[in-house]
Formats: C-alpha cells, sequence, structure tokens
C-alpha cells in the first residue's frame, strides 16, 4: 500500500513579496493574499466553528488582525502558517463563546471511549464515495468530522484537509510535533472507525444500496 | 511486530515518514495481519474521501461579499495610520 499523495500547493515564491508590498501599504498586495487565502481560512473556520456565521466572522477578523499586525510576521514561518494560526484561534474564541459549559482546548488529550483500538474491521465497498448521492456524502462526511473533538478535528482538518506538514501543523497550532502526531493518529481512526458504518462492504457483497 | 505497534506507526506510515526497515516490517506486518490491512486501507480512504470532498466550499456571491468588506476595512485601517 502507498503513502497518501501530499496535496500540490501553489507556489508561494511571490508571497514574500507581497507580504513586503502590503507592509508599505499597498493595500492590493494584501488583497491578492485574500484572494489565495480566504477559501482555506473559511473551510478552517467552519470546520471549528461549525457554524456558518461564525465562519463568516472569522475570515473577516483573521484577515484583519493579519493586515493590522503584519509588521510582527518576520517572515520565519510561511505566511500561510501565520494566517491559519490566527484563523484557528479566532475560531476557537467563536467556538468556546457558543459553549461557555464547555471548555474548548487544543492542548486537552481527550479520552474517548472509542479511542484508538479499531472494532469495526470490514473491508469497504470499492468506491465508498459512489454509493451515496453528492449531498448525502457531505451530509455524512459533516456529521462524522462533527463528532470528533474540536481539538481532534482541526489537526485532522489542517493536516489532511489542507495539506499543511505536521510541523507547519504544529507551528499553527502551537502543539509539539508528536502531540500532532498522536492527535492526528485518532482523528483518523476515529473518523474510520465511524466511516465504516456507512462505506463498509453489503451482505449483498456487490457493495451497492 | 504486533498489532498495536502496527497502530503506533500508522499514522507515518502512512504520510510515507518511515525509515526503510521500520516500512518494510510494517509491510510483512500487512502481508499476513488482514485486520491490519484492512484498517490500514480504509483509514487510508478516509483521508482522501475527506481530503476530496469539496465540504465548505466558499460560494462566489459570499466571497464577493467577504473580500470587499475585508479591503474597506483595510482602507480604513490604513487611512487611521497614515492621519496619526
Amino acid at each position: 500500500m502507498s503513502a497518501i499523495q501530499p496535496k500540490i500547493g501553489e507556489p508561494v515564491s511571490d508571497e514574500l513579496a507581497l507580504v513586503q508590498a502590503a507592509k508599505k501599504g499597498d493595500v492590493s498586495a494584501f488583497e491578492e493574499l485574500v484572494k489565495r487565502y480566504d477559501r482555506n481560512v473559511f473551510r478552517i473556520a467552519q470546520h471549528i466553528t461549525q457554524n456558518r456565521e461564525d465562519a463568516e466572522d472569522v475570515v473577516q477578523d483573521a484577515f484583519l488582525k493579519a493586515y493590522s499586525n503584519l509588521e510582527q510576521f518576520q517572515g520565519q514561518s510561511k505566511f500561510y502558517t501565520w494566517l491559519v494560526r490566527i484563523a484557528v484561534n479566532e475560531a476557537l474564541m467563536k467556538l468556546r463563546r457558543r459553549r461557555p459549559e464547555r471548555t474548548v482546548s487544543l492542548d486537552e488529550d481527550v479520552k474517548t471511549e472509542e479511542d484508538s483500538v479499531p472494532r469495526e474491521i470490514a473491508d469497504w465497498s470499492p468506491n465508498p464515495e459512489q454509493l451515496y448521492k453528492q449531498a448525502e456524502l457531505k451530509d455524512i462526511l459533516t456529521r462524522t468530522i462533527q463528532g470528533l473533538p474540536p481539538s481532534f478535528r482541526t489537526v485532522f482538518v489542517l493536516r489532511d484537509v489542507e495539506g499543511l506538514s505536521t510541523e507547519e501543523t504544529a507551528e499553527a497550532l502551537g502543539l509539539s510535533i508528536p502531540a500532532v502526531k498522536s492527535r492526528l493518529l485518532r482523528a483518523r481512526l476515529q473518523l474510520r472507525e465511524r466511516l465504516s458504518r456507512y462505506f463498509k462492504k453489503r451482505e449483498s457483497g456487490d457493495g451497492q444500496k | 511486530m504486533k498489532c498495536s505497534e502496527f497502530l503506533q506507526e500508522l499514522t507515518n506510515y502512512l504520510d510515507g515518514a518511515l525509515d526503510d526497515r521500520t516500512k518494510s516490517e510494517l509491510e510483512d506486518h500487512l502481508a499476513w495481519c488482514h485486520n491490519c490491512y484492512v484498517v490500514c486501507d480504509t483509514t487510508k480512504k478516509t483521508i482522501e474521501i475527506y481530503r476530496d470532498s469539496e465540504l465548505y466550499e466558499l460560494p462566489d456571491d459570499l466571497r464577493t461579499r467577504l473580500r470587499s468588506a475585508i479591503m474597506s476595512k483595510c482602507q480604513q485601517r490604513k487611512k487611521t495610520q497614515e492621519s496619526l
């Protein structure tokens, strides 16, 4: 079995030049950065907050905060990693506001009942995504990932959906690399376990609904 | 290699982040342990399905609206800074 192919990102060679120009007051250079990353920030925000309005606010607040604090960006990391860190913090703040009764922290090392031991061990249909209509599939995927603790789904989204490296994810979340790896493993296994209910081969063996 | 050891290395394996020796030990285990093979294969599919799912795409009209709100606030901030 081969490793997962990483997502190929857009070239970022001109990114530093755009940041420098924006620092000097060129607002259109900053707009270019917004265009480049607004979709990613929206996706991350929506995954964390699970709320469309909150995600819209996070996109605005994160970019505005980045613009206001551009001077603090030293270029040691990618601009995108720095932006993601701001966006994740904004999104977590929204989540805490909505759920004051529950502590929401990336540091929590959540123990869940269905931790890392796989229980559902059944082959999946050859093309599981074709078992459902597009909208149905999206609904299944959304509900499934929403069931993960915030600290797990944040790591999963950054690593596996957005394609950040383990090091970038650790930097963006202020976590150690072992902490990222441990959360990622458990997030992946829990999602797998839950999706198996929908995607495992049917009794008839033809994989069709 | 035991199944529990395999599981601990699963993420590194799927990310292609293992040295050759550990990778080959893992693949030996996969060759005879059907359960671990299934867990590995379905975990890989889980990741690929999410990665390709296009969940939470930003609709064009909302995108335009958000960008124009962001840029107008940036312009305001710039003016405030210039006037200081």
